[in-house]
């Protein structure tokens, strides 16, 4: 048997990246846990949406 | 009325022992055990929960980035090299013990590997945030 390996999809990386880093953001940068949840939401969804939209500009860029 | 106001006041005598207790020894301690262990500085201040996450986060960013086969920066050759081994040197003890046990120190030329090295040296970064957060729990600038 090989060593373990995991190898995801570029899409499944950011989603991964993006749900790590933005839990620490959110834990770090606010102070009640009601507006960690919301910053840490934040912070995720700004991650996979700039993702996904600098991905369709150098899409159309490479065109 | 009596009851209610002893209770509130025990409580908050209670808030302040626990407060004062964390407030005792060494300043920089949280700050040192959360760079040497992810959650660390967040434990000793006995915030659990929010250790717990930040615990979960930066270790399975680590192990997911040694899992794509990223590697860990041994020796720097360049500026880059520099920037990489500092990100990489963030994550502690965890660092330490990846160059013990040999993980990451084999040059994979796939994109996954790529992705994993960031996944670590971003992992280092976000432990760095963390600690400096238990720090500014520690002082008082944060609750």
């Amino acid at each position: 048997m090989g060593p373990l390996v995991f190898q995801p999809s570029h899409f499944t990386a950011v989603v991964l990246f993006s749900l790590f880093a933005s839990t620490v953001f959110g834990i770090t940068q606010r102070e009640t846990p009601k507006r960690m949840l919301r910053y840490g939401i934040y912070c995720f969804v700004l991650f996979v949406a700039a993702a996904i939209a600098l991905s369709w500009l150098m899409y159309f860029i490479a065109r | 009325m009596r009851y209610s106001q002893k209770c509130m006041a025990t409580e908050e005598t209670k808030k302040n022992s626990t407060k004062s207790g964390a407030q005792e020894g060494f300043v920089y301690l949280p700050l040192i055990a959360g760079w040497l262990v992810p959650g660390g500085g967040h434990f000793l201040l006995r915030k659990w929960g929010r250790g717990a996450l930040l615990a979960a986060s930066i270790l399975g960013m680590f192990a997911l980035g040694l899992l794509m086969q990223g590697k860990v920066y041994a020796s720097v050759h360049d500026l880059l090299d520099v920037l990489g081994l500092v990100g990489d040197l963030g994550n502690g003890l965890l660092y330490v013990l990846s160059r013990m046990l040999g993980l990451g120190d084999v040059q994979v030329m796939v994109t996954t590997a790529d992705y994993g090295t960031r996944f670590i040296v971003v992992a280092g970064l976000l432990n760095i945030i963390a600690a400096v957060d238990a720090h500014n729990l520690r002082t008082g600038r944060k609750s």
